[in-house]
């Protein structure tokens, strides 16, 4: 057994770091490092960076222009653009419809629609949760009827991540009603300015519009932009959901919170004490250390085992759990912390509370709230324990 | 004899309440009001007074017909089961001062003069031994005060400063301090104050008894209004999941969320006990003991109660167009009023010997 990166791996590193060092714009790491939103124009500027190097899509085979990089090259890929504060690649086209392509695309569709992920011309979003269908996706009721060369899409789709932003999306559809409702899913591509989709804003918890209503009212869409065969759209959603599982516990992200409440605590000031000094604040804070200690060797044992392997196994939905439940202790610590200073309403100053509390701390108690909805989202906790129950305990 | 129903004065007082916010102040006008300038409604607060509702935390001395600890617990349910944005916690907590201080309140309580309480500091956030903020000779004070609740709309604010070692309390007028406005992240407004050599008027000499039954008032109020929340939080969240289907099935039926509702269900009975314990004992000898009892236990139940709730729902609970995510919000930030759970667990701490 060895915990130690390899020379390689090492020198892997450093080239990345320096590659950080001199290629990540300040403003983006600021926005990234404060919490106060990325515009459109930063995430298109950080694209365009990634891609020039060709580090983008990580995720993707060398015969498609991926790296070629190892799960471990990856991890520490991650944990390095964490560490410097670098934003994360907007997934939907780059870590998701990409891979989906790979696998289940039409040549056609390989050629015409992955360069254009490559290059940022194509902003993709998903549609797959509906109001009515959530943690159970099967049951989604957006309906494509096939009328000639044309499915004719109507029906609803729901918390669409940065659909304001984009001008595609991929949806789950249903084109059939027999059988297992598993069996009357495709996949589908649509673009968002084709005539009946409207896309309404949902405002968040915080205040915040990152995610979407998109409505389709008679959307026609060429047969041509079904990816893999009609019917068999479950069978590419649960690969999705399974393929790119590096990253799920968010090591990278808790590393950086924890950082940032220990900067808090060491300058908050409880009459002369510092906040880290007193021992109750001290106590969390250490209890939340040990086990983000423990969950960084879990996420790379499973990471080893799924380079072993091929493949991730469902154990991963350990990591989904534990990873989400530590950063969100450290988010409540992170807003605990600032006391009072933590309540002004972000933005009401330009500046969010910044002019309340010590630098870097604005927006904290908006991060804690928005951050809950990383044990909803992606398969909810409840569901990532359903998972285990039963492929790992088979109950 | 023992006997936990209320006396039928504060039954009345209750329903009068009850019923007027649920007629007039509605969750869809309270977040209509609550997040933007003067983050409540003029109006309404008006309205609110000519009922009675302010009298009511305050004795007959001082022009009121209530002001014990059950008189507070009842408004404060009432409010906090509406999620109602008013500044009723300065206006309490200025009527403890003023009385303890001798001063005529019927301004105060009649809704047209508003006060605000200036206790907590930067760096003393939360403990009355920390605070900086000084007097001179000529009672001019200089100084920051920070989460002045209701400092935003305040015609004067009740300012707790040091002279020399002795901790005085102090009336200023807001027009002669440095007042910074702003809404808070679970609705209503605050202020930061500065004040700079500026003049002030000194209602009590060494005042931090009266302070401490101010603090330990509030404190009541404070657990009052979660407890009021998170009742309704939980009937939302049960019926939501009487409604919700999911597998063809409502997600009700799933034993692992019935037992989490039935956690929900104990922490909020027992936060309504410790509540009703620490507002029987205001004013007597153990009133702030019990006052951090329930802060400390309202901290950690307000908390699983709007985590777990937000959590059941799934995504919808996270939007702002649903009531849950107003509750919650306000459930998580009364932890950063008064006190929060350590800073009131360490009180607990020091008292443990001397009760």
């Amino acid at each position: 057994m060895d915990l130690n990166y390899s020379a390689t791996e090492l020198a892997f590193q450093s080239e990345v770091r320096s590659f950080l060092a001199d290629n990540l714009p300040n403003h983006i790491a600021s926005a990234v490092r404060n919490g106060d939103g990325l515009t459109k124009a930063m995430m298109d500027e950080w694209h365009r960076v990634l891609n020039k190097k060709g580090w983008l899509a990580t995720t993707w085979p060398k015969e498609f222009g991926g790296p070629g990089w190892t799960p471990v090259q990856k991890h520490i890929f991650e944990e390095e653009n964490c560490r410097a504060y670098a934003p994360r690649v907007v997934p939907f086209g780059v870590n998701m419809l990409g891979p989906v392509l790979h696998k289940f695309g039409t040549k056609e569709q390989q050629d015409t629609i992955l360069p254009r992920i490559l290059s940022g011309e194509d902003w993709w979003c998903q549609g797959y949760s509906e109001p009515g269908a959530g943690s159970d996706l099967a049951s989604l009721k957006t309906q494509a009827e096939r009328v000639g060369d044309h499915y004719v899409i109507n029906g609803q789709k729901t918390w669409t991540t940065l659909g304001q932003h984009a001008n595609k999306i991929f949806c789950l559809v249903r084109t059939s009603t027999e059988g297992k409702p598993q069996q009357g899913i495709s996949f589908v591509l649509v673009d968002l300015d084709t005539p009946g989709i409207e896309i309404r804003p949902i405002r968040l918890i915080e205040g915040g519009h990152e995610v979407n209503e998109v409505f389709f009212t008679d959307v026609q869409v060429p047969v041509a932009n079904l990816v893999g065969e009609e019917n068999k759209g479950w069978t590419i959603a649960k690969y999705l959901l399974s393929h790119e599982r590096t990253g799920i516990a968010g090591v990278g992200f808790s590393m950086q919170t924890l950082e940032e409440v220990k900067t808090i605590a060491a300058k908050i000031k409880r009459g002369t004490k510092r906040l880290i000094d007193d021992p109750l604040f001290a106590a969390r804070l250490a209890e939340v250390e040990i086990d983000l200690e423990a969950m960084k060797i879990t996420n790379l044992r499973m990471l080893f085992r799924a380079q072993e392997r091929g493949a991730p196994g469902p154990e991963t939905s350990i990591l989904k759990i534990k990873g989400t439940v530590i950063n969100q202790e450290l988010r409540d610590l992170a807003r605990r912390a600032l006391g009072p200073l933590a309540a002004p309403f972000p933005g009401h100053l330009g500046e969010g509370n910044i002019l309340f509390g010590p630098p870097d701390t604005a927006f904290n108690a908006a991060r804690y709230f928005n951050n809950r909805k990383t044990s909803i989202f992606g398969g909810s906790n409840e569901i990532q324990r359903n998972i285990l129950t039963k492929t790992i305990l088979e109950l | 004899m023992m006997d936990f129903n209320l006396t039928e004065d504060r039954r009345m007082l209750s329903d009068t309440l009850t019923r007027y916010l649920a007629e007039q102040y509605q969750i869809e006008h309270r977040n209509s009001v609550a997040y933007e300038s003067p983050f409540h409604d003029p109006s309404k607060w008006t309205e609110m007074a000519e009922l009675g509702i302010f009298s009511a935390l305050a004795n007959e001395a001082d022009g009121g017909f209530g002001g014990a600890g059950p008189d507070i617990a009842v408004v404060f349910e009432a409010l906090g089961n509406a999620l109602n944005c008013e500044p009723a916690l300065p206006l309490l907590m200025s009527s403890r001062l003023l009385s303890a201080a001798r001063q005529d309140q019927a301004t105060l309580l009649e809704g047209t003069a508003h006060y605000a309480v200036a206790i907590a500091e930067p760096d003393a956030p939360y403990d009355l031994l920390d605070i900086t903020a000084t007097a001179n000779d000529d009672h001019r004070l200089s100084g920051r005060k920070t989460s002045v609740y209701g400092g935003n709309i305040a015609d004067y604010f009740l300012v707790a400063a040091k002279a020399g070692d002795c901790l005085n309390l102090y009336q200023v007028q807001a027009a002669d301090a440095e007042v910074i406005p702003y809404g808070l992240i679970d609705g209503g407004g605050a202020a930061e104050v500065l004040f700079d050599n500026t003049k002030a008027k000194l209602l009590i000499k060494n005042a931090q008894s009266a302070l401490e039954d101010a603090l330990d008032a509030g404190i009541i109020a404070l657990c009052s209004e979660a407890v009021g929340m998170m009742d309704v939080t939980y009937q939302i969240t049960v019926n939501y999941l009487k409604q919700r289907k999911q597998f063809g099935r409502p997600i009700g039926s799933f034993q692992v969320l019935q037992h989490r509702a039935v956690d929900m269900l104990t922490e909020i009975e027992q936060s309504r006990s410790i509540t009703i314990k620490a507002a029987s004992e205001l004013k007597g000898p153990n009133a702030s003991r019990y006052a951090s009892m329930a802060k400390n236990m309202i901290g950690r139940s307000a908390r699983l109660i709007a985590e777990e709730a937000i959590q059941m729902h799934g995504g919808i609970a996270m939007t702002w167009e649903y009531a849950i995510s107003h509750y919650a919000k306000r459930l998580i930030m009364i932890d950063h009023q008064l006190g929060d759970t350590d800073f009131h667990l360490n009180r607990v701490i020091g008292m443990l010997n001397t009760a």
